[in-house]
C-alpha cells in the first residue's frame, strides 16, 4: 500500500496529476469509500488500499474527466473492463486519466464474514493485499476469530475474469486469479426451474428491494445523465414503485439497459443492502449474448462494437429459429 | 386535450358480423378526448369519409380514430380524407379491428371486447399524437437490377425501353439465368436458347442497359429515390475491352478439372472459362481457385496463347459505387440440395439425377450432347422413373412445404419428349397430384399420358435402392389400385423442390426487404401489390418473391418494371415524417444509436449545452431526417431514452400498451 501512496505522492508532486482518485478509510475497518485526495498528507494520513476496496472508481471518472487537469485513478484488474466500456460510450476521456493498475488477490464481503456467525467487529487484520492473504483475523468484542480468505471473498471473485489489466499507464502490485467457480452456474439453476418457481425465485428475491436505487447508482454501465427512472419526461418513473409487481419493472429495465455493455463487475450485488443476487439478471444476459453470438466480453477492449449493436450477416435470429449457436 | 372523433366501419359484414360495432361507438365515447362516435357501413367509401370530413368540421376535431381493418390497407387513404378536411394527416389513426380482431376470433362477446381494447389504445395514442409534416427528397433516375436470369433481363429492358437508364448486377460470368439451362419450354416445347438469347443480346446491346456479370451487390445505403449501391465488381483476369471472345485460352487451359456450374457438376469445364457458348459478356473468367497460374505461380498458357493480349492476372475486385432511384430483385432460385432424402438414392447412384440436370443431358450442348444416356455406364436407360414432389409439399421439416409449382408441366415435358425421341424407354411418373392450371397446360399434360403412352401413377416412392447390377430398384406404390409397386429403372428422375438462391438472404437484408420463412421475398400486399416489397423503392421480379413458370416469371417481370418507372417518372417524393429526433438534454452521446442504425442517419454533434444551470460541452446524437427511415432501432436501444420516434414516440406506445392492459 505504501508503494501506491508514494508513487501517488510523486504524481501530485511532478504536475502530471491534479488530483487522486482512490479509497479513504473509513469510519468501520470494512468499509472504505471511494475519494479524491489532492494533498499528500490526506493520502498520507486517509489513503487505503486492502481486500475491502472492492468498489470500482471506473464510473467516478465520469465526472472526474470534467475537472481541470489529470486525474490519478486506481484500477483494479476487474474495474480496467467497465473504464474501457465507458471509453467506448464516450462517458470518459482516457486523456483525463491516469491509470494504475492495482494488483488485487480477491476482495472481501464483510457480509460472508458476519454469516459465519461473527458479531461485534472490531478490527480485521490479513486484509492488506501483501502476502499470500489466506486468513483473517478478526478481532471483535467476543476475541479473535479467523476466518479463511477464501471463504469471505466476494462472489465476483469466485468467477474472477484473470489477473490482467485491460488498460493501464502502469502497474504495481501483484494479482492473483482466483478464479474457482463456474460463472454462469447459478444462472443455470434458475434457467432449469419451472416457470412458476422461477416466478416464486424472483418474487422472493425482488421484494426484498426497497428502491434505494444503490446497484443504480453504483453501476458503471448505469451511466446516464439522466436516468429514465428520474426523467419527467417518461412514464417509467412510475413503473418503479414498490408493489409487487413494478418493483420487478425496475430491475427488469436496468437489466435491459446494461445488456450487453454490463461488464458483470458485480459492483449491483455487492452494495445492494438487501442481498439480492442482482447480478444474475445480468449474467443471464451475457450467457445469452456468448449462445447466440459467440463469446464476448464487455469492456475487453474500447474500441469493438459490442454483439447488440452491431449486424452480421451470420447472427443467429432468436426470434425467428429460437436456436442457440 | 385532444377533440378526438372515433369511427367504426362494419366493413360489410367483415367486421359487424363478428363484433358489436354499436357497443364499440358507446364504450368509445366514454374514452378521454373523444367527442364524437359513430359507425357506417363501409367507412372507406366516398360518404364514409365525407362522414369523417363532416365530423372534423361540425366538431372541430383534431384527432381521428378510424376502427377499420389493417392500416396497410386503408390508413392512407383516412389520412388522405382528413388532410382534406383540413386535419393533419397524422393525426389519424387505425385501430385494427378486422385482421386483429373479427377475422380471427369466432365468438361476439370476446371479438367486441377486443375491439374496444383495439380503439382505446388507439384513442389513448392520438392523445398524445403531435402533427406531423413530409419532407422532400429527390429520385435519381436510375433502376438496378440484382439479378440477370430471364426476370432481370426482361425487366432491364421494359425501363430502358421507357427511356430510363439501367444496370444488371449479375454474379456469374453471364447473364442468362436458369432458363439458360433448360432445352425446351412448356407448353410449346420452343427451344430455351432460341427464345432466351435474343433477349440476352436486346439487353447487352441496349444503349440504356449496362450489364455487370461476375458481380455482387456489396452495400446498400440510402433510401426509395436514392440509393446508394456499393457493386463488387470481380476481378475477371480478363480485359473485357481487350478480349474478342475467341476461346482460344478455353482450349488450351490445361486445368479441366472444375466441375462446369452451368452443366450442374456433370462434367468439368477449364479453370478460364465462359460458362455456355451464348455467353453475354462472350468474355471469360479465371477460376482463381482452380487456376495453376493462381495456386502455383507456373503455367501462365492462356496469356500466352492470347493474341488480344486481354489476360491480366493482377486484374483485382473493384467497387463500383453507383445512385439509384429503384431496385428491383430478381435474384432467381435454386434446386434444394437433397442430403436429408437419403431413401432416394441421389448421393449413392450417378443415375439418380434431378430435372435440371436432365435438362443438361437432353441439351445439345449438355455433357452428353443431348444424348439420353445413364451417367453411370454411358448406356441408353430402357426404363426411366420420375418422382414428383421431392422435397415440395413436404410436411416433415425436411423439405418445403410449398408446391413448387413448375414441377408437374417440366415433368410432363420431359416425359413427351424422352417418349418422342425414344419410343422404346418406358416412362413412369409416381405423383402426389398433377397440377396443370394454366393457359394449354392440362392439355399438354395430356398429350403426355394419352397420345405418348407416359405411364402415370398416383402415388409415392418410398425407396430407390442402387443393385449390384447398376439397375435401380424403384419401391412405390399405387394409391388407386391399392397395391406395392417395384420396377426396376435405369434412370430416375427427382422433381426436385426449388428455393429462393441462398444470395436473396443477404441481398434482403442489405435493402430491409422483409423475406418469409421460406426465404421468399414478401410483397407489399400479397394480392394487391404483389410486385412490390413492404421497403418502398424495392421491387420484386420473378422466382425470389414465389415459384413461378416463364410467362409468370415474365409478366412479373414487366409489372415491376412499371412500377419501376413510375417511380423514376417523378422529379422528387414525399418523405416519410415519422423519423427519429434526438432530446439533445438527455442524450449521453455514446454512439449506440449510430452503431445500430441501419440507414447511417446518426452523426454527432459537440454543442454547448445549458441543462439546469450545468453548462457543459456534450457530444450529442443528430438524426438525419433524409436518411432516417423510421425503423426504430435507434430509440429501443438508447439507453436514456433520448432518441424517440416521431408519430410512434415511446409514451405514445406505453399509452397503447397501458390503455390495454388497463
Amino acid at each position: 500500500m505504501q508503494e501506491i501512496i508514494n508513487r501517488a505522492k510523486e504524481l501530485l508532486a511532478d504536475g502530471t496529476v491534479a488530483r487522486v482518485l482512490g479509497w479513504r478509510i473509513g469510519d468501520l475497518p470494512y468499509n472504505p469509500e471511494p475519494s479524491y485526495f489532492e494533498t499528500a498528507e490526506d493520502l498520507e494520513k486517509n489513503f487505503v488500499y486492502d481486500g475491502f476496496c472492492g468498489a470500482n472508481l471506473s464510473k467516478y471518472m465520469i465526472e472526474g474527466s470534467k475537472l481541470e487537469g489529470k486525474t490519478l485513478v486506481f484500477l483494479k484488474p476487474c474495474d480496467t473492463y467497465s473504464f474501457n466500456q465507458l471509453i467506448k460510450e464516450n462517458r470518459v476521456d482516457r486523456e483525463k486519466a491516469y491509470i494504475i493498475g492495482v494488483g488485487c488477490k480477491g476482495k472481501l464481503d464483510v457480509e460472508k464474514i458476519k454469516a459465519q456467525g461473527i458479531k461485534g467487529i472490531l478490527s480485521i487484520s490479513g486484509a492488506e493485499i501483501e502476502g499470500d492473504a489466506e486468513t483473517l483475523t478478526v478481532n471483535t468484542l467476543y476475541g479473535d476469530k479467523t476466518v479463511a480468505y477464501k471463504d469471505a471473498m466476494l462472489e465476483r471473485c469466485h468467477v474472477c475474469k484473470g489477473k490482467e489489466h485491460m488498460i493501464f499507464d502502469e502497474e504495481i502490485g501483484e494479482s492473483k486469479d482466483t478464479k474457482d467457480a463456474d460463472r454462469f452456474a447459478e444462472v443455470e439453476k434458475i434457467e432449469a426451474m419451472k416457470p412458476e418457481e422461477k416466478f416464486a425465485y424472483f418474487q422472493k428475491e425482488l421484494s426484498k428491494c426497497i428502491r434505494c436505487n444503490a446497484c443504480r447508482n453504483v453501476c458503471p454501465a448505469c451511466s446516464c445523465r439522466k436516468c429514465v427512472f428520474d426523467s419527467t419526461k417518461f412514464d417509467s418513473a412510475q413503473k418503479a414503485n414498490a408493489d409487487s409487481f413494478e418493483e420487478k419493472m425496475f430491475h427488469i429495465i436496468r437489466a435491459f439497459h446494461v445488456a450487453g455493455r454490463c461488464t458483470d463487475c458485480g459492483e449491483c450485488s455487492r452494495v445492494c443492502p438487501q442481498g439480492i443476487p442482482l447480478h444474475l439478471f445480468n449474467r443471464k444476459f451475457i450467457k445469452d449474448i456468448d449462445e447466440f453470438y459467440g463469446d464476448y466480453q464487455a469492456g475487453a477492449d474500447a474500441e469493438s462494437k459490442g454483439p447488440l449493436t452491431s449486424f452480421t450477416f451470420g447472427d443467429v435470429e432468436p426470434g425467428v429459429t429460437g436456436g442457440r449457436r | 386535450m385532444q377533440r378526438i372523433g372515433v369511427f367504426v366501419c362494419h366493413c360489410g359484414s367483415n367486421i359487424a358480423a363478428t363484433v358489436d360495432v354499436k357497443k364499440v361507438v358507446e364504450m368509445a365515447r366514454l374514452e378521454p378526448g373523444v367527442v364524437h362516435a359513430e359507425d357506417y357501413q363501409y367507412m372507406c367509401s366516398e360518404v364514409g369519409q365525407a362522414k369523417i370530413a363532416a365530423a372534423i368540421h361540425e366538431k372541430h376535431l383534431t384527432g381521428v380514430v378510424v376502427c377499420s381493418c389493417s392500416p396497410r390497407m386503408h390508413e392512407a387513404t383516412f389520412r388522405k380524407a382528413a388532410e382534406k378536411a383540413g386535419l393533419n394527416p397524422y393525426m389519424v389513426e387505425i385501430a385494427n379491428i378486422r385482421e386483429h380482431c373479427s377475422w380471427i376470433h369466432k365468438n361476439i362477446e370476446e371479438a367486441t371486447e377486443k375491439a374496444v381494447i383495439l380503439a382505446r389504445a388507439a384513442i389513448a395514442k392520438v392523445n398524445l399524437n403531435a402533427p406531423l409534416k413530409a419532407g422532400e427528397s429527390r429520385v435519381t433516375k436510375r433502376a438496378l437490377v440484382i439479378g440477370g436470369g430471364i426476370a432481370g433481363i426482361q425487366t432491364a429492358l421494359d425501363i430502358a425501353d421507357a427511356g430510363y437508364e439501367v444496370d444488371i448486377v449479375e454474379k456469374t460470368p453471364s447473364i442468362g439465368g436458369r432458363m439458360s439451362q433448360l432445352d425446351k419450354t412448356f407448353p410449346t416445347l420452343d427451344c430455351s436458347a432460341c427464345i432466351l438469347t435474343p433477349k440476352m443480346v436486346e439487353a447487352s446491346a441496349h444503349e440504356k442497359i449496362n450489364i455487370y456479370t461476375y458481380s455482387e451487390v456489396e452495400k446498400v445505403t440510402g433510401f426509395v429515390g436514392d440509393f446508394t449501391v456499393d457493386i463488387r465488381k470481380k476481378a475477371r483476369s480478363v480485359d473485357m475491352t481487350k478480349c474478342t471472345g475467341c476461346g482460344v485460352c478455353q482450349e488450351k487451359c490445361p486445368s479441366k478439372k472444375a466441375p462446369s456450374e452451368f452443366n450442374r457438376g456433370l462434367n468439368n469445364r477449364s479453370a478460364i472459362y465462359t460458362p455456355f457458348a451464348q455467353a453475354i459478356p462472350n468474355v471469360p473468367v479465371i477460376d482463381r481457385e482452380h487456376c495453376i497460374k493462381f495456386k502455383t505461380g507456373k503455367c501462365g498458357l492462356c496469356e500466352k496463347v492470347c493474341q488480344a493480349g486481354a489476360i491480366d492476372y493482377t486484374q483485382k475486385d473493384e467497387i463500383i459505387t453507383e445512385k439509384y432511384g429503384a431496385i428491383v430483385v430478381a435474384t432467381g432460385f435454386d434446386t434444394i440440395k437433397l442430403d436429408k432424402y437419403d431413401e432416394y438414392a441421389y448421393s449413392q447412384s450417378k443415375d439418380v439425377i434431378t430435372s435440371l440436370e436432365l435438362e443438361r443431358i437432353m441439351n445439345a450442348a449438355g455433357p452428353t450432347k443431348g444424348h439420353l444416356e445413364r451417367l453411370s455406364d454411358g448406356k441408353p436407360p430402357k426404363n426411366m422413373v420420375f418422382i414428383q414432389c421431392v422435397g415440395s409439399r413436404c410436411s416433415d421439416n425436411r423439405g418445403k412445404s410449398y408446391c413448387s409449382k413448375i414441377c408437374c408441366m417440366y415433368t410432363a415435358k420431359h416425359a413427351m419428349l424422352i417418349r418422342d425421341k425414344y419410343p422404346d424407354v418406358n416412362v413412369t411418373v409416381f405423383y402426389i397430384d398433377v397440377r396443370t392450371p394454366g393457359k394449354n397446360f392440362d392439355e399438354f399434360y395430356r398429350r403426355a399420358v394419352e397420345d405418348y403412352g407416359v405411364n402415370y401413377i398416383k402415388g409415392q416412392v418410398g425407396k430407390v435402392a442402387p443393385q449390384p447390377n447398376g439397375q435401380l430398384l424403384v419401391q412405390g406404390v399405387d394409391l388407386i389400385d391399392n397395391k406395392q409397386i417395384l420396377m426396376e429403372a435405369d434412370m430416375v428422375v427427382l422433381a426436385t423442390a426449388i428455393e429462393p438462391d441462398p444470395s436473396v438472404r443477404k441481398i434482403a437484408t442489405m435493402l430491409t426487404a422483409s423475406i418469409d420463412t421460406n426465404n421468399f421475398l414478401t410483397e407489399a400486399h400479397a394480392k394487391l401489390r404483389p410486385v412490390e416489397s413492404p421497403t418502398a423503392g424495392v421491387f420484386l421480379s420473378g422466382v425470389c418473391q414465389g415459384p413461378k413458370d416463364i410467362p409468370e416469371t415474365v409478366a412479373q417481370a414487366g409489372a415491376a418494371a412499371v412500377k419501376a418507372i413510375g417511380l423514376l417518372a417523378k422529379d422528387k417524393l414525399m418523405t416519410n415524417p415519422c423519423t427519429a429526433k434526438s432530446d439533445e438534454l438527455l442524450c449521453n452521446g455514446c454512439s449506440q444509436c449510430a452503431n445500430v442504425c441501419p440507414y447511417g442517419a446518426i452523426s454527432y454533434e459537440t454543442k454547448l449545452i445549458n441543462d439546469h444551470g450545468i453548462r457543459e460541452e456534450r457530444r450529442v446524437a443528430v438524426v438525419n431526417n433524409a436518411l432516417c427511415q423510421g425503423c426504430g432501432a435507434c430509440t429501443v436501444t438508447c439507453p436514456s431514452g433520448a432518441m424517440d420516434l416521431q408519430g410512434f414516440s415511446n409514451r405514445q406506445i406505453l399509452a397503447e400498451v397501458d390503455a390495454i392492459c388497463r
